[in-house]
């Protein structure tokens, strides 16, 4: 395949699509960026979990060469996205949060155009763009302008013109967000196929399943720093696969109930900010009666109790001691259990 | 998925764009300029009602008192209208081009490698087809009203090809307004006022004789009013002047600032 030959020349040899270390991005006194360190290898899904501005876009924009970094530094198949910009751009692929593409215009147009700009002649263009459309069943749509296009076919053909190139690294910026399940499955399976013909994809989610689903390693990526990376099974071992809510009915007992939760079941547990609700990764289901004997015999009576599977919040409670969105536990917690998962 | 061709698998990866792939890219992209107008017609108004509002307008009022009669009034009004249609509408790029590059699509054409100036030119060189609709809507107006420009055809055509071009060098000022500025109406906001000012202390409706000296002074060194004699003296006479020298030096000058600058500006602002 033609990729993996201007692959292996820009690589010469090397095995790495993305060194990033130490960038850093401020806009005004936001530090939207504040040291983001991430390695992916080449052919690899490599999948950038964060809740809203974690900055994970800030830091695709300057892996993509959009933006510059204040500080720090990232090669792309050992280019420097700075100095040998032009060189990275002829590289990756970029499909960005809302679709990069031209409203006003055809969908047979848009990938034209690009096919154009690529260099690409004007019959090979007019090939490729109907090749692409097959490929991404937009084919019927082919001439109606984008302005009646669905969300799910806009990102679609955004992400078919990222391909024209057939670069071997591409950048997806919430490929999902906002799709309906069907087109999201869809999505994903297009996804799989792309890493199948050699690429190597790094994308960004607010979604763990759909990290879960696709990425070979994650990163975990919250106010600008990465707060836990490894592979989804490291990952979802640190955070339990399911978590164990408590409410108590006596609000003054929680602390002795927080106390026997951690006793019982070995693990760290977090109070959230509607009071009196205990929160704690649940890795051993038959711990639970011990725990709920154990909160029997000190005479500590629940008014709740439920499991939930691990949701984007539970990992970031679990890994920072804190939730996506709040601060309620101390951050003693944070680092000691960034050990655990850092490996 | 299919196995495609990758853009040049031969060659070596280069961190440069050279200069007939500049050139090549910005075509590409005037081409992206001219199906958007064809997509969106109704973005010609402009460049179709203002050339014949004005024409009629000016004419009828100004006609009378500044030359006796509306016809001996014409070869001094058409090339003067002409001049101030044709650069008023080269606002309109630096407003679109502003509407333009908060799409998403300008992110696109930032992460290709392709030359940076190249979606700056093609948008700009597109808008020529605005320039040229709108010129040849005067000469039309002109000639239905009853101007007949002694220069003949052939230099007629010279002096619009002068106005189209001059108007291009211009509109990359407003370009540069249009990157640089936050929202669409600034960039019209901004224009006006630096445009207003030139194209009417000028020649192009009046001759310069009865203003202050002051008046005259600006008049007489605003390059509006020398691109507006070099246009008169193609089209009524056909004779080449010094004007038409300084307009397309003036010209030549304007792109060799603005241009880079305004790629400057475009590339620094995300």
């Amino acid at each position: 395949m033609n990729a993996i030959h201007v692959n292996d020349k820009a690589v010469g040899g090397g095995e790495w699509a993305v060194e990033a270390s130490g960038l850093v991005k401020t806009f005004g006194s936001n530090r939207a960026v504040d040291g983001v360190s991430l390695n992916v290898r080449a052919g690899s899904i490599y999948g950038v979990l964060g809740p809203n501005g974690a900055g994970k876009t800030t830091t695709i924009r300057m892996l993509a060469t959009l933006l510059k970094p204040d500080a720090g530094s990232a090669r792309i198949f050992g280019h420097d996205v700075t100095k040998e910009s032009q060189i990275v751009r002829q590289l990756i692929g970029v499909t960005g949060q809302y679709a990069s593409v031209d409203e006003s215009l055809s969908a047979t147009e848009n990938l034209i155009i690009f096919s154009r700009l690529l260099g690409l002649g004007r019959a090979e263009s007019r090939r490729k763009a109907a090749e692409l459309l097959e490929e991404f069943g937009l084919t019927e749509a082919a001439k109606r302008p984008l302005k009646n296009f669905s969300g799910g076919m806009r990102r679609r053909l955004d992400l078919a013109a990222s391909l024209i190139a057939q670069p071997p690294l591409i950048f997806l910026d919430e490929p999902t967000t906002g799709l309906d399940p069907r087109t999201r499955a869809q999505m994903w399976e297009t996804i799989r196929r792309l890493v199948k013909t050699g690429s190597t994809v790094l994308l960004t989610t607010q979604y763990l399943d759909e990290a879960d689903q696709l990425a070979d390693r994650i990163a975990v990526i919250d106010r600008g720093t990465v707060v836990a990376e490894g592979t989804v099974d490291e990952l979802k071992a640190s955070v339990g696969t399911s978590s164990l809510h408590l409410r108590v009915q006596d609000q003054p007992a929680i602390g002795e109930a927080r106390r026997i939760v951690e006793r019982v079941l070995q693990v760290t547990s977090s109070v959230t900010s509607e009071a009196g609700k205990i929160t704690a990764p649940m890795a051993d289901a038959d711990r639970v009666t011990d725990l709920l004997v154990a909160l029997r015999e000190s005479g500590i009576r629940l008014s709740e109790i439920s499991v939930q599977k691990p949701t984007l919040d539970e990992v970031f409670l679990t890994i920072t001691g804190r939730g996506a969105q709040e601060n309620a536990a101390p951050n003693t917690q944070a680092s000691h259990r960034k050990e655990e998962v850092m490996l | 998925m299919k196995s495609t061709t990758a853009v040049n698998p031969g060659a070596r990866l280069k961190n440069r764009t050279s200069f007939g792939q500049s050139v090549r890219h910005s075509l590409t992209m005037a081409y992206r300029g001219l199906l958007k107008i064809r997509r969106t017609p109704e973005q010609l108004f402009d460049v179709t009602l203002q050339p014949i509002i004005f024409t009629l307008m000016f004419t009828y009022i100004f006609g009378g008192a500044i030359s006796g009669d509306v016809i001996s009034y014409l070869p001094v009004i058409i090339p003067g209208i002409l001049v101030q249609t044709v650069i008023t509408t080269s606002i309109v790029t630096g407003v679109q081009l502003r509407e333009d590059m908060d799409k998403g699509v300008f992110d696109r054409f930032k992460s290709l490698p392709i030359a940076r100036i190249a979606p700056l030119a093609g948008a700009l060189l597109a808008d020529t087809i605005r320039y040229t609709i709108a010129t040849v809507l005067t000469f039309g107006m002109g000639y239905i009203m009853g101007y007949r420009p002694d220069g003949g055809l052939g230099h007629v055509a010279i002096a619009a090809l002068l106005v189209i071009f001059c108007s291009w060098a211009i509109s990359w000022i407003f370009a540069f307004f249009g990157v640089i500025a936050r929202t669409a109406s600034s960039v019209q906001g901004i224009s006006m006022i630096v445009l207003f000012p030139l194209t009417f202390l000028s020649n192009a409706f009046v001759p310069t004789k009865t203003m202050p000296n002051w008046l005259q002074w600006f008049a007489d060194i605003n390059p509006i009013s020398h691109l507006v004699t070099a246009v008169r003296d193609l089209a009524n006479s056909g004779t080449v002047g010094w004007d038409l020298g300084i307009s397309l030096i003036g010209a030549a000058v304007i792109v060799a600032i603005f241009a880079p600058i305004t790629v400057r500006a475009y590339m620094r602002r995300t």
